[in-house]
């Protein structure tokens, strides 16, 4: 399968990968995907207390393109609000990193990666509950 | 040249150096089709590029080309792959149509050996066959045939029409939509290229069952890791085969040469499919009253490569049924011999079979009836 | 683009996939390209008889390394064509007194989707499964054979993790039934002996492209006493003795003849050579990587092969980051698709240890040097994405992956 450059660099040089404390009340995590399907995607976000994203970390287990959505989407989500990383698209994501379409679902995958960390933080915030991860 | 004369090209031909270099280049590199990594893409990219070549040669698209492993093999493709009964045939089909499918319908031939369109006509209106097959060109008299007319007359019957274009191609030139057929077989050691490469051409639109079942290759319609090498020397052939149509013309002029000088020997030697359109290559003749094996054997002895009918049959001293059912009566048919000219031959190898063929009629056929010969 | 390369052609070791021409095969082959090109059908002239000749030579070198008559190889487009002809061939020939069939859930997917094609006929079809190791449970096999059985179709060595079957208690077992046992010995001709009178086989498979041969030509061993029968599948000119019509490829059959006769003269060297590339190769890999399980039996294993999971890390991402190495995730037939290999599956490994998954293959041309890089390729790259896998973060910190209620995606 041949792979575009943007992939391919994302791949090489992934940004953000590691971890932040989940159990921190300023760090939203979310986990999605499933070991059987070949992808994971874990993606944190630590807010600030302007209510942007200050930092983001990923860690995927998946495929090039995989890794790429998830890499991106966290250079993407940083000093955003949490309104506006919600409105990133996956099509934003397939685009910018050309997928093919039997990989369309990796950024599939890091839009509702994105989505449940941002839900994930609003819980914690909102109602102070503590959010199985 | 050589102190052989090679007059058997319906036969096969020999590998044209281009070719054999590039069949060369394809098997010191290693890769299969299937895989995905460099090795994989690279034999991927060979064998896509081969496409594109066949599928030009005979106007149509990549897409269409199924690569098989001989001609023999897409015709059985073809016949099978549509699975519906009933199949016409024409009377003088290859065997690897003929006996493709059991209970096939016999469309019958004129004397000159082309395919009746009355009678043709009549029988599809009769049995509604689901398929039809004619060939483009007979390996035995180079008899061309009326397709575009068959494919014609079989679609406004609602019948899918296949056409064996194996020894055609090459010679004569082949264009898929305007002979209007469906489905067309093609080899690659007929044209130049190496033994183990055939197609099927395809028409989008034709739901094809498959041979061989197995892995997905060729859009799951031939399993079997890709003859990649073959395949690669079938594509620089057949993009070569349109100009080398322009040989075909000096092969027409060493073919009446040979038949003008040979009948002058012999006034009474019937040429068959004389006065239909022929391959310019090929020249199907009587010698009277001297058996197809006799002069085959004496025609090698003085060096002379030439066949007594189709090559996959003539080991058996069978009369052929191209012949036969040309109205061609049996005493007539076992003194028939085939001589097929391309690219090398020259006005010398007409020479020497001329000497030959002249000298064995003067020592044998000299209007005795010899004794048949026990099979 | 490629700064990170120096010799830019990667290290092949998908030696299952296909093999490299061996250049002698090559050599041999040549004068059937160029100056001996006849037909070998042609019975009236030189040409014919030359190119006859190379072919008949090379018929007694392809059955000479199974230890048959070359009176019994059948010359075919490859192994997938043998497997369809043996198969249906037999299966269609004795339908009327047999009409069962026998094969294993993790034969070659042409065995298989032939098998499924039968059985849309009207046959009745067994898919045995393999134990944990990949072999098939004899007692499994004992059951299954009955007296309606035509043929039991159970490859000799696997594709994607080289386990080696009981050839020899397999044809017991299919005999005392009156069953025909094929196998389809595409990985396993030139790399374990095979003596088809010993083994009890009636019908054998070979590719050519397997065995450093070209592709495009494969055979198929017919037994002939007692002689077991086929229908055709290509019919037309009568060639191969009716079982299979077709011009016959003078140079392929000939480049498979020669592949033959250097496998079997050069094995028992090559396959000393080879297992000890391969335990070089997993004793490294082991000793550097935690958490890496092999697939398959060991000890009943062809040299040349290995299949390993890397747990926590995903076989495709791997492949991307070893792109110094041509090995395969699965089988070369099916790794385009996202699907993890059905062999793997049939093991009972599970899906996700499935999708970490390589085959690596190991062949004549592989040196020790090739196999050292491999390693460092491989430690290097695995560490780095189990560094990157939140399952290897979890499992490091004690969670049970399996605890998890994974959201089906």
């Amino acid at each position: 399968m041949a792979y575009n450059d943007k992939v391919i660099d994302h791949y090489e040089h992934p940004r953000n990968v590691g971890s932040l404390d989940k159990d921190s009340s300023d760090v939203g995590t979310g986990l999605v995907g499933a070991p059987a399907c070949g992808d994971v995607m874990k993606l944190q976000i630590k807010v600030g207390a302007d209510g942007l994203i200050q930092d983001a970390k990923f860690k995927t287990f998946g495929c090039g393109s995989a890794i790429a959505s998830s890499s991106l989407v966290t250079e993407w989500v940083k000093g955003k609000t949490l309104d506006e990383a919600e409105k990133i698209r996956n099509t934003e994501i397939a685009k910018h990193l050309a997928l093919p379409p039997v990989k369309i679902h990796c950024s599939v995958l890091a839009e509702d990666a994105i989505k449940a960390a941002i839900a994930d933080y609003r819980a914690k915030s909102g109602k102070d509950e503590k959010v199985a991860s | 040249m050589s102190a052989v004369s090679y007059l058997d090209h319906n036969a096969t031909t020999p590998v044209l150096p281009d070719v054999v270099e590039a069949i060369v280049e394809a098997l010191r590199t290693v890769g299969n089709p299937s895989s995905v990594h460099r090795f994989g893409r690279n034999a991927r990219r060979l064998v896509e590029t081969a496409r594109e070549q066949v599928a030009t040669a005979v106007n149509a698209t990549a897409g269409e080309v199924v690569f098989t492993g001989s001609g023999t093999e897409s015709n059985n493709l073809a016949l099978r792959g549509i699975a519906r009964a009933p199949v016409m045939v024409s009377a003088i089909e290859h065997d690897s149509v003929a006996k493709a499918v059991d209970g096939v319908l016999i469309a019958p031939v004129d004397s000159n050996g082309v395919v009746d369109l009355g009678a043709f006509r009549l029988l599809l209106e009769k049995h509604r066959p689901a398929l039809v097959s004619v060939m483009l060109a007979n390996n035995e008299t180079g008899v061309i045939q009326p397709v575009t007319e068959v494919a014609r007359i079989a679609h406004g019957l609602g019948a899918l029409v296949h056409c064996d274009a194996v020894q055609a191609f090459g010679k004569i030139k082949v264009d898929m939509k305007a002979l209007g057929v469906d489905m067309l077989s093609l080899s690659a050691h007929k044209i130049g290229g190496p033994q183990g490469a055939g197609a099927l051409v395809v028409q989008s639109s034709i739901n094809l069952q498959p041979l061989l079942q197995g892995g997905g290759q060729e859009k799951r319609r031939r399993a079997g890791t890709e003859n990649v090498h073959g395949i690669v020397g079938f594509g620089i052939a057949a993009a070569g085969a349109n100009d080398h149509l322009l040989e075909s013309g000096r092969s027409a002029n060493l073919r009446d040469a040979a038949e003008l000088r040979l009948k002058a020997l012999a006034p009474a030697a019937r040429v068959f499919g004389a006065t239909a359109d022929r391959l310019p290559n090929t020249l199907c003749i009587e010698m009277p009253d001297v058996g197809a094996e006799t002069q085959v054997m004496a025609l090698d002895l003085a060096g002379i490569a030439v066949s007594a009918g189709s090559a996959c049959s003539s080991g058996k001293v069978a009369t052929s049924p191209v012949l036969r059912s040309m109205g061609v009566e049996e005493a007539i048919a076992r003194c028939a011999i085939r001589i097929s000219f391309g690219r090398g031959n020259t006005m010398v190898d007409v020479d020497r079979l001329v000497q030959a063929w002249g000298a064995l009629f003067a020592r044998h056929g000299a209007r005795l009836v010899r004794p048949e010969t026990a099979a | 683009m490629n700064t990170m390369l120096r010799n830019s052609q990667p290290i092949y070791l998908d030696y299952q996939a296909t093999t490299p021409l061996d250049p002698r095969v090559l050599e041999a082959m040549m004068p059937y390209f160029t100056s001996k090109f006849g037909n070998p059908h042609s019975r009236s002239h030189a040409y014919g008889w030359e190119s006859e000749e190379g072919v008949e030579k090379a018929r007694a070198q392809v059955g000479s390394i199974i230890g048959a008559d070359e009176k019994e190889v059948i010359f075919t487009s490859g192994a997938t064509e043998s497997n369809n002809l043996a198969i249906k061939g037999v299966a269609e020939f004795y339908k009327d007194k047999r009409d069962h069939i026998v094969t294993a859930v993790t034969e070659h997917k042409c065995v298989l989707d032939t098998c499924r094609h039968l059985e849309q006929k009207g046959f009745k079809v067994t898919y045995l499964p393999v134990q944990q190791n990949g072999l098939i449970d004899l007692e499994q096999l004992r059951a299954a054979v009955t007296d309606k059985t035509s043929i039991v179709s159970i490859m000799a060595v696997n594709n994607e993790i080289g386990v080696v079957q009981p050839l020899k208690e397999i044809g017991e077992i299919c005999h005392a039934k009156g069953a025909f046992f094929h196998t389809d010995a595409a990985q396993a001709v030139g790399k374990i002996d095979i003596d088809v009178n010993a083994m009890n086989i009636d019908l054998l498979s070979i590719s050519g492209h397997k065995i450093y041969g070209p592709k495009g030509i494969g055979a198929l061993y017919v037994r002939r006493r007692p002689r077991v029968r086929l229908v055709a599948q290509i019919n037309g000119g009568g060639q191969e003795r009716g079982m299979r019509s077709g011009t016959l490829a003078p140079a392929l059959c000939v480049g498979l003849g020669e592949a033959c006769a250097i496998a079997q003269k050069e094995m028992p060297v090559e396959a000393v050579r080879l297992r000890k590339l391969r335990d070089r190769f997993l004793t490294a890999i082991k000793a550097r990587l935690p958490e890496v399980f092999l697939n398959g039996d060991l000890d009943s294993r062809i040299p040349g092969n290995l299949n390993i999971s890397f747990a926590y890390v995903e076989g495709e991402s791997l492949m991307m980051g070893i792109k110094r190495l041509a090995v395969s995730s699965g089988s070369a037939c099916t790794s385009a698709s996202l699907e993890p290999s059905y062999v793997l599956r049939a093991l009972g490994v599970e899906e996700e240890m499935a999708h970490t998954s390589l085959r690596i293959g190991f062949g004549r041309f592989t040196t020790e040097e090739e196999v050292d890089i491999a390693v460092e390729e491989i430690v290097r790259h695995v560490t780095k994405l189990r560094d990157m896998s939140p399952l290897w973060e979890m499992a490091q910190a004690g969670v049970d992956i399996k605890s998890i209620n994974w959201a089906a995606h």
